[in-house]
């Protein structure tokens, strides 16, 4: 029976932070901070052919001004991945070409934002304006290229042909996928294209930075990835990672949009050059314009199938719209086939092409779903529409063809870095209970496909189902360090970083549960480079599963080191100790000693030692969350307004830790889908010019939008979690699109297959 | 130019430039309660009450609290902590960047609504926009906490 896992404990910084405490980045510069600001790109693809900043510099109270002309040139990524990265090293800090409306031009510190903001506007640019790639439908070979320059590149072999505008290529196939689509009875052909959704998150990106006493830089920034961080600043500043050190401290939501580094670069720079603390908080339109978003994809699905429902083959074509730069373009439009096609394992062939595109866009980046959510819109939309097509109940071809308990598909090896051949058995996998459970709580039965409420309005249902994946086997890996301190409290250090979700406080119960001490004996300190042990970051699902599992191991080896010296200090074999985090017992004699007065007597009296254990993990096996997501939408036939009138969301993520904490990531997830699926247009002017920059245009959703949210965790346990646990923060946004969109098509008719359903698309495709 | 305004109580002479904004008056004054989400006015992250009625300080020009009683967060710490307690229960405190702009609005909202109902604390609380939560879990909260507030009140 577990004491702390598994229970609805608060989270450790929650009271602090809602009374407004100084916790955030911005909170914390130092007072005397230069300001810096970003001049940014007013156009979508041009050289600069001249810059003058002589005026701007005369301004009283600016201390520096940098263009390109003051940088080495270095190719980067601003990726955060593991080394090497996955992405295209096509970034500079400044160059002589800007490639979209928002890339970084002139770089401008000064005694305060005023200041910064009034020389930023005397900088005199001349542009030549070059020819933009505006469209990634068309940016393949297009007559105009991205990136013409010969010195970027990539580490790995992923297609990348800067030539032709293309990123990255990605390519799945089992079996003979043309021949047994041509074989079925039925074939449903059609495309689907989702938006590039902004990750919205409440703080901006923001950092500051200044010199240690040592003369080492230190950056104080609002990231998911400081370890990653630590490494690009070294590369881009040619130093080595001895001199640099990245803190994280509370952050305001990430999302993914800070698994990408931005912010970081500018008053690094400004410190390394002029030995002054610096600091950048972005301004909202900053984020929007000069940060990235959620890859645009366009996938043509081609699904075969029996007409009894079963499914065949299926054959996912797409590409994504990588922006200006690659950054995750190359695993996000993976994920979209890894990650999506595995749900259905009986079909006989599938294959999957995905390639991202350069663009004159804003750069795409990490978004919740990564990729997923862009592939599970695609092909749980054709899923639907097959069951269209036949007349069969989406749940009954759910049923017939989803992957249940027990079962494999080759894919996962395909797809699993170092696994091998063994069939891997999806031992954990709960998403019949999913669909049956979500179900019953929509009353399907009652309600599929649609119920008249008036003249005007009909409510219809819809479904889809979903996985994702818990961290990354064999790449991202995860490390904590345990300290014991007289009294018999810990440390527990990880790196770690805990965006707002708690992952702090899951895993302190993680290691309070391994030691059977109380939870409020573990102190957390997270996301430090030189305190705290390395950690991919937080991204990939992985700090549950991951992380959790290396806190595991460091509470054992804890656990382990508390027996060792408990016999040493009774004079005993290990054997004849007990620990039960309060006392340390000697067996045979039942002499004990609380553990308090143990860890000061090692500290003070006798033995005379620190205890420290570590732990890491790397995961070996992919342990996928799943989930079956159920939408009640009503549609205003008059206007074409649809309302979210109940969304059901039934999760598998194995064991929940914390299960209140689990439950507000899939509320807080499903409402993100709602965006995703009705609100969060994005919308570009002819010249490249993102139109939805500010949140007066970019619409997420507010609590007056919102019908009702049932969420419901399955009783599910995965053997290579800690105490069974699976990911949860991004499985939770993959169900949404496609279920409300086949909703709405119940409803009223209108099938939508371009993101957001807008009441505008919705009224238009009826008449 | 010189601005005279009561904040939290006190008494304050504050140097402002005319074109500058209440959000950031305060906070290079140490509020650093207030947090700024938006630039348009749009998100709510910033509120304050002035003169007991919440308003956004981001779009306020700060010239124009002169004369004003400004209430921050850190004015009533024990108020908010009360409000906060139900939040952090529900699990709904997350990130926690927009939690003091809504406390201050749920603040608000209980001096303007006696017994409000979900669609007062919707309308009251419709500015203050959250990322992390959707929202449910904390119309939770804010019942929980009101029926609390109430129960003690009818004591």
């Amino acid at each position: 029976m577990m004491k702390v896992v598994n229970k609805s404990i608060s989270k450790k910084d929650g009271m602090a932070l809602l009374q407004g405490k100084p916790l955030y980045t911005d909170d914390l510069a130092p007072k005397d901070s230069l300001v810096v600001k970003v001049l940014r790109s007013p156009h979508s693809f041009a050289r600069i052919k001249e810059i003058n900043t002589s005026i701007a510099k005369k301004v009283p109270g600016v201390e520096c001004i940098f263009t390109y002309k003051d940088i080495e040139r270095r190719p980067f990524t601003r990726a955060g991945q593991c080394y090497p990265e996955l992405s295209a090293y096509d970034k500079f800090l400044l160059d002589e070409y800007v490639r979209h409306v928002g890339d970084d031009v002139a770089i401008i510190a000064a005694v305060d934002e005023k200041t910064a903001i009034k020389a930023m506007k005397l900088i005199k640019v001349d542009y030549e304006k070059l020819d933009p790639v505006l469209d990634y439908r068309k940016a393949e070979g297009h007559k105009n290229i991205v990136h013409p320059e010969d010195d970027i590149f990539i580490h790995a072999d992923v297609g990348f042909n800067k030539d032709k505008n293309i990123a990255c290529e990605v390519n799945l196939r089992l079996g003979d996928v043309e021949k047994v689509i041509s074989e079925s009875e039925v074939v449903i052909k059609k495309t689907y294209e989702n938006q590039a959704q902004a990750q919205a998150m409440a703080e901006t990106q923001r950092s500051y930075s200044y010199l240690d006493m040592q003369g080492r830089l230190v950056v104080v920034s609002s990231t998911q990835i400081p370890f990653h961080t630590r490494r690009i600043l070294a590369n881009v500043f040619d130093l080595p990672e001895s001199k640099i050190r990245v803190i994280k401290p509370r952050i305001g939501g990430g999302f993914g949009s800070k698994q990408t580094a931005h912010s970081e670069f500018y008053p690094a720079l400004v410190t390394l050059k002029t030995g002054k603390s610096a600091k950048i908080v972005y301004t909202r339109r900053e984020v929007f314009r000069g940060t990235t978003s959620r890859h645009a994809m366009r996938f043509d699905v081609t699904i075969g199938a029996n007409k009894e429902g079963k499914i065949r083959a299926i054959d996912m074509k797409g590409i994504s719209d990588t922006g200006a730069y690659g950054e995750h373009a190359q695993t996000t439009i993976g994920a979209a086939g890894k990650k999506v096609l595995p749900l259905y394992n009986k079909v006989e062939a599938c294959r999957f092409n995905g390639k991202a595109l350069y663009t004159n866009n804003v750069p795409g980046g990490a978004l919740r779903g990564f990729g997923v959510t862009q592939g599970t819109f695609a092909l749980e939309s054709a899923v639907n529409e097959l069951a269209k097509e036949l007349k069969i109940d989406p749940v009954k071809i759910r049923e017939l063809n989803m992957i249940k308990k027990g079962e494999t598909t080759k894919l996962l090896n395909m797809t699993t870095k170092g696994w091998g051949d063994e069939p891997m058995h999806m031992d954990s996998c709960q998403l019949e209970y999913c669909v049956k459970k979500g179900k019953a709580l929509i009353s399907w039965e009652k309600k599929y496909p649609k119920m008249q409420v008036n003249k005007n309005k009909v409510r219809g249902v819809g479904m889809a189902i979903a996985q994702q994946g818990s961290g990354l086997p064999k790449i991202d890996m995860a490390s904590a360090i345990l300290k014991l301190n007289p009294d018999g409290f810990f440390n527990l250090l990880i790196g770690a970083t805990d965006l707002g979700t708690g992952s702090d406080t899951i895993l302190a119960q993680i290691a309070a549960e391994t030691m059977g001490i109380d939870v409020n004996n573990i102190i957390v300190y997270s996301s430090d480079t030189d305190l705290t042990p390395y950690d991919s970051g937080a991204y990939a699902s992985s700090t549950t599963y991951t992380t959790g599992n290396a806190v595991k191991i460091a509470a054992e080896n804890m656990k382990d080191l508390i027996i060792r010296y408990g016999a040493q200090y009774f004079e005993t074999d290990e054997g004849n100790i007990e620990f039960n985090g309060k006392e340390i017992i000697r067996i045979d004699n039942e002499e004990r000693i609380t553990f308090e007065e143990f860890s000061k007597k090692i500290t003070y009296n006798i033995l005379h030692t620190q205890l420290v254990a570590s732990g890491s993990f790397v995961p070996k096996k992919t342990a996928p969350p799943y989930m079956a997501g159920f939408a009640e939408v009503e549609v205003d036939l008059d206007t074409g307004k649809a309302d979210v009138i109940e969304f059901v969301g039934v999760v598998d993520c194995g064991t929940p830790i914390n299960p209140k904490l689990a439950t507000i990531q899939v509320e807080g997830g499903i409402v993100q889908g709602i965006g995703l699926a009705l609100y969060e247009e994005v919308k570009y002017n002819d010249r490249g010019r993102l139109m939805t920059d500010t949140f007066m245009e970019y619409k997420i959703p507010t609590r007056v939008d919102l019908g009702k949210i049932t969420v419901k965790l399955a009783d599910g346990h995965d053997d290579t979690g800690p105490y069974g646990a699976k990911s949860i923060g991004e499985v939770v946004i993959n169900t949404v699109a496609p279920a409300i969109t086949d909703a709405i098509y119940n409803a009223c008719g209108v099938r939508v297959r371009e993101l957001p359903a807008t009441p505008e698309k919705i009224l238009l495709s009826k008449a | 130019m010189k601005i005279n305004v009561k904040i939290n109580g006190i008494k304050k002479a504050l140097d402002v430039s005319p074109d500058e904004y209440l959000v950031e008056t305060l906070r290079n004054n140490g509020y650093m309660s207030l947090r700024k989400g938006c630039d348009t006015g749009s998100c709510g992250m910033c509120t304050i009450h002035l003169d007991g009625e919440a308003v956004l300080s981001c779009v306020l020009i700060s010239a124009k609290a002169d004369g004003h009683e400004i209430t921050t967060i850190e004015g009533v710490q024990e108020e908010a902590k009360d409000v906060a307690k139900y939040l952090v229960d529900e699990g709904v405190d997350q990130c926690g960047f927009c939690g003091t702009g809504t406390i201050m609005s749920i603040l608000y909202l209980e001096k303007c609504v006696d017994n409000p109902t979900d669609e007062d604390i919707l309308h009251y609380l419709r500015g203050n926009l959250c990322r992390c939560t959707g929202y449910a879990g904390q119309l939770r909260a804010i019942k929980r906490y009101l029926e609390a507030k109430n129960d003690e009140g009818s004591k």
